[in-house]
């Protein structure tokens, strides 16, 4: 994907920075390591942070798996400037439990001014909300679809947000702020054994309100089934006629009404076609100068 | 000529002298029976008049009588009911992309969505747009627009957004809110709205996300990690295209209506004047050459049809369009593989299309069947891409293309700085 500052030094970050990682599954073989847009999070703080980015995980200690998802991301504590282990803080909570109230207290204790994070996780429910409810709660702005950061400074952070048919949009986002990071970022740098085995996992002890630690309700009555593929959508070709059904069914799929011009001289073509695309918007109106944007 | 067709409804009614339609499909007859058993014969109601004003009998059935059951069958589409909504219990509210100013596939599946939850329950189908002067709403299945453009000004502003549909929330307390889940427009903004209303203590406002399917008042939704999650309808809907048939049997109203200002002016001050967290700097130059061929919005593809091909590769930084290829070109050496457009290459979805020298194998077409807009250069006339063109010109591709240069100021002989400057453009972007 085009970054267009590829070749611009990497912006260093003098705010605090924390990505907040999930645990992911292998789209193929449902083997549990690092989500896929996370670990692109993860990237993109690395290089933005170096070694000093912090990672955090709220989730079940007990679950067997958890430890194999964590160290894919320590995993990717390597060619930085300082030589250093990476290190996550691990909330502990049930499997039902809500991690938004437990994210959020952890999140104002350690004044952190910058989180990244992937869209959606790729376990549960996945619907990408955790970001907006923090944000929610704790008043930070938040952007979502991030491709790359262009700069970072202590009062806001300059990214560009991915949009259809490659296009991008330059956003300025005030700090405190949440990004997520769309899976057009940088790819993320592989996971090595080293590194992973010597990373730290932290269990932070929280020390929530107890009226704040619960158990999600709102999913009580939600029925989990495997994923059905989705039915194509057919054709229907409404009409009274049986005529104009048939017709509509055996159709080949032919020209809908296009435009032959013959007999032109190149340069009449050439200007039929300027005009097209003008009238089209696909290229700027004035003159010389040409943009591909559509 | 068209070929005589029997309406059985017509038929039955024609025969039928108490069906309350028989006057329009009665037909004068010119034969029939008296009372008396004798045979009468009207010559009258007998034949019709010809082009000419002189009354002609065509016995041999090759003529087809003109009568109001043909006209209504000569138009394709059958004509939609209108379906009026005065004093609506409740609102269903959709919130429509608009790529490009217009109703899209996506926001016609959410409207045909809204349809289903409303239709049966009194609620009216009420469209928000933040963009003014989009046309569509009344086939689409909209009952009430409410034109928010002189809220929000134009661009990227997701909190004042947020901010009118909040006053929108307030005003209408909408059954269901319906939004296209796609980032970063109307996902983000749903999923902005359901955070909100959820910190404003709504417990049922969690926004179910990646719906695709409403079946008997439970919605499916797509879960992470090849998992389902059947649950009852959420307040808050963020929907995947395809989620339901667009509506095609009625016609709705979309009657503007106006919020009351009272209520909305004071508190969207009041939030953009704590918030204004994410600023809109405008959109980036991004090179089209590294635009992955997939997403490219803009498309000058060569074939076989083009010999000079420095002047294909000028013309395609003048017009800054991404390159495409043939499967020949491609196999002749003269583009890479990772530009061959087709169905053994790459699927494209561009906007707008132009195919130079490329007369159209199936394959070819089959690669851009999803291309909005397809122009094709050809010398030959009845070739396969000529016909799927929406413009096609019939010249000499490379002929063409060096006018096109000229005529955009920047042609190939002597241009050694131009290109530098359009280079150095796309790097410094």
């Amino acid at each position: 994907m085009p970054q267009p500052d590829a070749k611009a030094p990497s912006p260093r970050a003098e705010v605090k920075a924390v990505a907040l990682v999930s645990s992911g599954r292998h789209p193929v073989s449902g083997r549990a390591g690092r989500a896929r847009e996370d670990a692109r999070a993860v990237e993109m703080g690395l290089s933005l942070a170096g070694a000093d980015l912090s990672l955090v995980h709220a989730g079940d200690p007990e679950d067997a798996s958890l430890r194999e998802c964590l160290e894919g991301y320590l995993g990717m504590f390597h060619g930085l400037d300082d030589e250093r282990d990476g290190a996550l803080s691990l909330l502990p909570m049930q499997a039902g439990d809500d991690a938004v109230p437990l994210l959020a207290a952890w999140l104002e204790r350690s004044g952190v001014q910058l989180a990244l994070t992937g869209q959606r996780a790729e376990c549960g429910e996945g619907s990408g909300m955790v970001g907006y409810l923090l944000a929610e709660r704790l008043g930070w702005s938040i952007a979502t679809g991030v491709a790359a950061i262009e700069r970072c400074d202590a009062r806001s952070v300059t990214v560009l947000q991915a949009l259809p048919q490659g296009q991008r949009r330059r956003l300025e986002v005030r700090l405190p702020c949440l990004i997520a990071v769309d899976s057009v970022a940088e790819a993320p740098r592989q996971s090595a054994f080293g590194p992973a085995r010597r990373g730290r996992i932290d269990t932070v002890d929280d020390r929530l309100p107890a009226g704040e630690k619960r158990p999600d309700v709102a999913n009580v009555d939600w029925q989990w089934q495997p994923a059905r593929a989705r039915p194509k959508r057919l054709k229907v070709v409404k009409s009274t006629n049986a005529r104009d059904r048939f017709k509509a069914a055996a159709a080949k799929s032919s020209a809908s009404g296009g435009q032959v011009l013959t007999d032109l001289t190149p340069e009449q073509a050439a200007e039929k076609l300027i005009d097209y695309l003008r009238a089209e918007k696909i290229i700027a109106d004035t003159g010389e100068s040409s943009a591909g944007e559509s | 000529m068209s070929v005589r067709r029997i309406d059985p409804h017509a038929e039955r009614a024609r025969r039928n002298r108490l069906h309350p339609r028989h006057h329009e499909f009665a037909r004068p007859a010119w034969r029939w029976t008296s009372s008396e058993g004798v045979t009468r014969v009207n010559p009258h109601a007998l034949g019709a008049i010809g082009p000419n004003g002189i009354k002609r009998i065509d016995r041999s059935g090759a003529s087809v009588e003109a009568s109001p059951v043909s006209a209504s069958q000569a138009s394709a589409e059958p004509a939609r009911r209108q379906i009026v909504i005065d004093q609506p219990a409740g609102h269903v509210v959709v919130v429509p992309e608009l790529p490009e100013g217009r109703l899209g596939d996506h926001d016609k599946d959410l409207f045909g969505l809204a349809r289903q939850l409303a239709d049966g329950r009194d609620l009216a189908v009420t469209a928000i747009t933040f963009l003014s002067g989009v046309t569509g709403f009344e086939d689409a299945g909209a009952d009430r627009v409410v034109d928010l453009a002189a809220t929000v000004a134009e661009g990227y502003d997701p909190e004042a957004r947020l901010a009118a549909l909040v006053a929108v929330e307030r005003a209408l307390t909408p059954q269901h809110w319906i939004f296209a889940d796609a980032l970063p427009d109307g996902g983000d903004l749903g999923r902005r709205l359901g955070a909100r209303l959820a910190a404003r203590g709504a417990a049922d406002a969690r926004p179910a996300t990646r719906v695709w399917q409403l079946n008997d008042g439970r919605t499916l939704s797509r879960a992470g990690d090849r998992q389902d999650i059947l649950r009852d309808v959420a307040r808050v809907l963020l929907a995947l295209p395809e989620c339901a048939e667009p509506v095609s049997e009625t016609r709705h109203e979309a009657r503007r209506i106006d919020l009351a200002a009272t209520d909305e002016a004071s508190p969207v001050a009041g939030d953009q004047a704590t918030t204004l967290g994410v600023i809109d700097r405008g959109r980036v130059a991004v090179d089209p050459q590294e635009i992955p061929l997939a997403q490219a919005p803009f498309i000058l593809s060569a074939g076989r049809g083009v010999s000079d091909w420095e002047g294909y590769h000028h013309a395609a930084r003048v017009l800054g369009a991404s390159e495409g290829a043939s499967r020949v070109a491609v196999d002749d050496g003269y583009m890479v593989r990772t530009r061959q457009v087709g169905a053994t290459g790459t699927f494209v979805t561009a906007s707008c299309y132009v195919a130079v020298g490329i007369s159209g194998a199936v394959q070819h077409l089959q690669g851009i069947a999803k291309c909005q807009r397809v122009i094709a250069i050809n010398n030959d006339p009845s070739c396969d891409m000529v016909k799927r063109a929406d413009l096609a010109l019939i010249a000499d591709g490379d002929a063409v293309l060096a006018a096109v240069c000229e005529r955009l100021g920047q042609p190939r002989d002597g241009d050694g700085e131009s290109w530098q400057t359009e280079e150095s453009q796309h790097a410094a972007a």
